[in-house]
């Protein structure tokens, strides 16, 4: 049986024939209010923009053309590859995996500790996690910034401790937006880790110890395996976000770089006002993003039929 | 007062059927409640009040269909000229405007709204920077603090996020015109920016006070309302009049097209006009109001701040919005910046 | 416990309790700030004037108040009916992609789920604006409601499969077998497994939705706010202390909240 979607051992049929009516809320809602928006925005990116915001009605390649060819500061220089938005992709990339992986190593065994407790003590360890989003991000973000600055209370506090003698000067760099995508982002990684591993059944653990298996063999053969699901629904989940995140990036890091999602703002609600650049940055985003999770999702498949 | 009594009247007359209702769309951070509540009180007219935190993502919601959901916006001065050119705003008769007369002269013939026929003065003030003195205690009128800073300041400074504001001042710095299309100036004003960045610790309009107050930044562009502010807050700075001189900019109040509640507009249009509201509103926002006989009714530390009264012979300069073929270079410029 | 000699608790790592701890400290740490400057005397978040309640009591009494009052109940009513529906949605979808076998159409439905977690933000807030505005929907908690429900369907769905995933469908079919309907097999074997997967799913709903700032601030009505878009610019520009102490009243409701939904678990078990 092959589950196109992420699929593993699920390839069941039981509620066969019901998929048209289980999917039309779906198909529906984002269809209608997601999908037909952004084909408009798919159209924008091949007209000609207007000055200052909006579009004009006519066929041009113009927003490619700008995104993938350098013609110089004043257009007119022979065309060569342009890598300012190939940079500015890469960078976002980067930084946004970095903080997948950051939240995977810090979320998988904070998920893990929570799924072993019994069932009350993990409603509230969940709740525990989640709290905090209850504050927006902005003030997240912001107090963030308060606790990491040169003058702020976590140098002091190390200063006082005698730790370090000058402040380390977080503030204002990657490692800061870093910080702060981990702190965006983390539950998206801590529940479906944690919605997978509760799921898991500790008799193939002790079959493995029964084989002398050394716990951290256990963890890397047996349950990462079995877990995956989560993890990769967990991946997906901080990854793509971050890779359009601006509040971080312009709070923490200072804003000296444009990201992806500030390069595309900045089209939309900037002195640019390039609605048809903004439109294209975006698709070739998403398209970026779209094989990587189709091929993700095709990989499944095979794996299931093999 | 008693022509203002008088135009409400007719506004309450006109539209009676309804309630009264006023919807705002203004900065954010830029109005006191109990000014919209006294104008209620005085009006019976209810405010709505919505917020964006730029120019240009006010003309972007604008476009993407906003335009018809606001009485008022309040764009700054070359954005009342893009509004206008673009069809975005609604004109009024001078006679539906009976405290028009107490608008300042120097800014009752504006360039961007020639005879104020769609748009009157809220507030203005001028953009340059301000220093922390504790830092650096040297001369800092000039735009060399931020282009070429000295030692004590290099990599401590902020520089606003905003294209128009960063390239204005740089201009001013080099002595080029704005919307130049001389390739050679363009060009230098490319280099003078990329070579600066590297002093420059970050980027940003909305955090350009905080920075200062909490000393992330020693020194950083910053709009002389919000200099002041950060000064009241205690933080050891001076903000600057440089010789190359200082960005002056007007907000304005501006009717716009297909108001939902065209009489209320000019209702409170009027209401800020007068000296005792347009005072309110500039202790709150501690810039300038535009209009006659406010100082009376202002705080004594805002009426004399500093950052509101520029040494005399200070040169002012508006930001200028450049034609389209002129603008993709300063755009280019901007992109190749922050890349 | 079997392994013979070992004693291995294998259900323990050496280390995880201590990165939870860690991970709950970063949590907060900047929150703590949030809460101790809620209490400050001054307006400034750099200098400390005083013990004092004065802003808690702007919340309640301030100029502002009814329009912050009004901007949490909107965001509460708003983030529950979207984080619900938006559950219920992917519960839905969940089940047709992994119990009901292959049909056309599956990878454009795995790829339309994931939709509004790939669109940047600023496009689908102009885009939507523009839709609604040219179906002619006039922006109100309506269409609010609309985009929050569409961009939370990811975010249910991503743990709901997940946790589906690791479900095999021996124990339906078990119960098929015992003549039991679809339905029912849904109802009280499938449902209950998926418990965790669902309640996770919510939470991540309920929170985003809680969260959005700037497709809100494009799509609301003239005069409607959110919290977020009632305290953005209050933040920008450096927290007030009045914005920390409605944030802090917000923490304060929902560790209500977890208390309240312990206590519940506790006299659950007891009577169980």
């Amino acid at each position: 049986m092959a589950a196109m979607a992420p699929g593993g051992a699920s390839g069941s049929d039981i509620y066969k024939g019901n998929a048209v009516k289980l999917l039309l809320p779906t198909w529906l809602v984002i269809g209608v209010f997601l999908l037909i928006p952004v084909m408009l925005m798919a159209v924008y990116s091949f007209l000609t923009k207007e000055f200052r915001g909006g579009v004009i009605w006519e066929f041009t390649l113009t927003a490619y053309d700008q995104f993938f060819l350098n013609r110089g500061l004043f257009g007119d220089d022979p065309a060569s590859i342009e890598w300012t938005y190939i940079g500015i992709f890469w960078r976002s990339i980067w930084q946004a995996g970095l903080a997948t992986i950051l939240c995977l190593l810090i979320g998988f065994p904070t998920a893990w500790f929570i799924a072993t407790r019994d069932a009350r003590m993990r409603t509230v360890w969940l709740l525990i996690v989640t709290v905090p989003y209850w504050v927006n991000l902005l003030i997240r973000t912001v107090s963030m910034k308060f606790l990491i600055r040169d003058e702020g209370p976590l140098n002091a506090a190390l200063m006082w401790s005698g730790i370090i003698d000058a402040p380390l000067g977080i503030i204002n760099t990657n490692l800061a937006v870093q910080l702060g995508l981990f702190y965006s982002y983390l539950p998206f990684m801590v529940l479906p880790v944690y919605a997978a591993v509760e799921r898991y059944d500790f008799s193939l653990s002790e079959a493995a110890a029964d084989l002398y298996a050394s716990r951290w063999t256990i963890l890397r053969l047996v349950i990462l395996p079995v877990v995956k699901p989560g993890i990769i629904a967990g991946c997906i989940l901080v990854f793509v976000p971050s890779l359009g995140a601006f509040l971080a990036p312009d709070l923490l890091g200072g804003a000296k770089s444009f990201m992806i999602g500030s390069l595309i703002e900045e089209q939309f609600k900037g002195a640019a006002g390039n609605w048809p650049f903004g439109a294209a940055s975006a698709m070739i985003l998403m398209a970026i993003v779209m094989i990587v999770l189709l091929a993700y999702a095709r990989s499944q498949t095979r794996e299931t039929r093999t | 007062m008693n022509k203002f009594l008088a135009t409400s009247l007719v506004a309450l007359t006109a539209s009676a059927a309804q309630a009264q209702e006023l919807k705002l769309y203004n900065w954010f951070e830029y109005m006191p409640q109990e000014l919209l509540d006294a104008f209620t009180e005085e009006t019976g007219i209810a405010v709505t009040m919505d917020t964006y935190d730029s120019n240009e993502s006010l003309l972007a919601s604008l476009k993407a269909g906003k335009l018809g959901a606001y009485d008022i916006a309040v764009p700054g001065d070359y954005m009342v000229k893009i509004l206008a050119d673009e069809g975005m705003l609604d004109t009024f008769a001078p006679e539906e405007m009976p405290n028009l007369g107490n608008i300042e002269t120097q800014w009752l013939t504006v360039p961007f709204d020639e005879g104020r026929k769609s748009s009157v003065p809220y507030q203005w003030g001028s953009t340059s920077f301000a220093v922390n003195r504790e830092v650096f205690d040297g001369d800092i009128q000039d735009t060399a603090i931020i282009f070429d800073p000295p030692e004590e300041l290099a990599g401590k400074i902020n520089v606003l996020d905003t294209s128009g504001e960063l390239l204005t001042l740089a201009s001013m710095h080099l002595g080029i015109p704005q919307c130049t299309s001389d390739r050679e100036q363009l060009k230098a004003l490319n280099a003078l920016v990329t070579g600066a960045k590297p002093d420059w610790a970050s980027f940003g309009s909305d955090v350009a006070k905080d920075v200062l107050t909490s000393g992330d930044a020693a020194a950083g562009m910053i709009w002389s309302g919000f200099a002041a502010k950060a000064r009241g807050e205690g933080a050891p700075i001076e903000y600057a009049f440089p010789r190359q001189g200082v960005i002056v900019w007007m907000d304005n109040l501006a009717l716009l097209k297909d108001a939902p509640n065209r009489d209320s507009a000019l209702a409170f249009m009027n209401f800020m006009l007068e000296p005792e509201n347009a005072a309110t509103l500039t202790n709150y926002a501690q810039y300038s109001a535009g209009v006659t006989g406010v100082t009376e009714f202002l705080d004594p530390e805002v009426a004399d701040s500093p950052e509101a009264n520029p040494p005399e012979g200070t040169k002012t300069v508006f930001v200028e919005a450049c034609p389209e073929d002129i603008q993709v270079m300063y755009d280019a410029i901007w992109t190749n910046l922050k890349k | 416990m079997s392994g013979g000699m070992k004693q291995l608790d294998l259900r323990r790592f050496p280390g995880f309790f201590a990165i939870t701890l860690a991970c709950v400290a970063v949590l907060y740490a900047p929150l703590m700030v949030v809460a101790v400057y809620s209490v400050n005397e001054s307006t400034s978040i750099t200098r400390w004037g005083g013990f004092s309640l004065a802003w808690y009591a702007d919340v309640f009494t301030g100029p502002e108040s009814p329009k912050f009052q009004r901007a949490a109940m909107n965001s509460i009513i708003i983030a529950v009916l979207a984080g619900t529906g938006a559950t219920i949605i992917a519960t839905s979808a969940a089940v047709a992609m992994h119990r009901a076998g292959r049909f056309r159409a599956k990878t454009a439905t795995f790829a339309l789920i994931n939709l509004p977690l790939m669109v940047p933000e600023v496009v689908t807030a102009v885009a939507s604006l523009i839709f609604f505005t040219a179906i002619g929907f006039s922006g109100g908690i309506g269409t609010i409601l609309l985009a929050h429900l569409t961009f939370c369907i990811p975010f249910a769905y991503l743990p709901i499969a997940a946790r589906m995933q690791s479900i095999s469908d021996s124990y339906e079919q078990a119960a098929m077998d015992l003549y039991a309907t679809p339905r029912e097999a849904f109802r009280l074997i499938l449902l209950p497994l998926m418990r965790p997967g669902i309640f996770s799913g919510f939470l991540l709903a309920f929170i985003i939705s809680l969260d959005d700032f700037l497709i809100t601030n494009f799509v609301k009505g003239a005069g409607v706010e959110t919290l977020p878009t009632a305290i953005f610019g209050a933040v920008k520009q450096g927290i007030k202390p009045n914005i920390m102490a409605i944030s802090t009243l917000m923490l304060g409701v929902s560790v209500a909240f977890v208390t309240l939904s312990w206590l519940i678990g506790r006299s659950g078990q007891k009577t169980q």
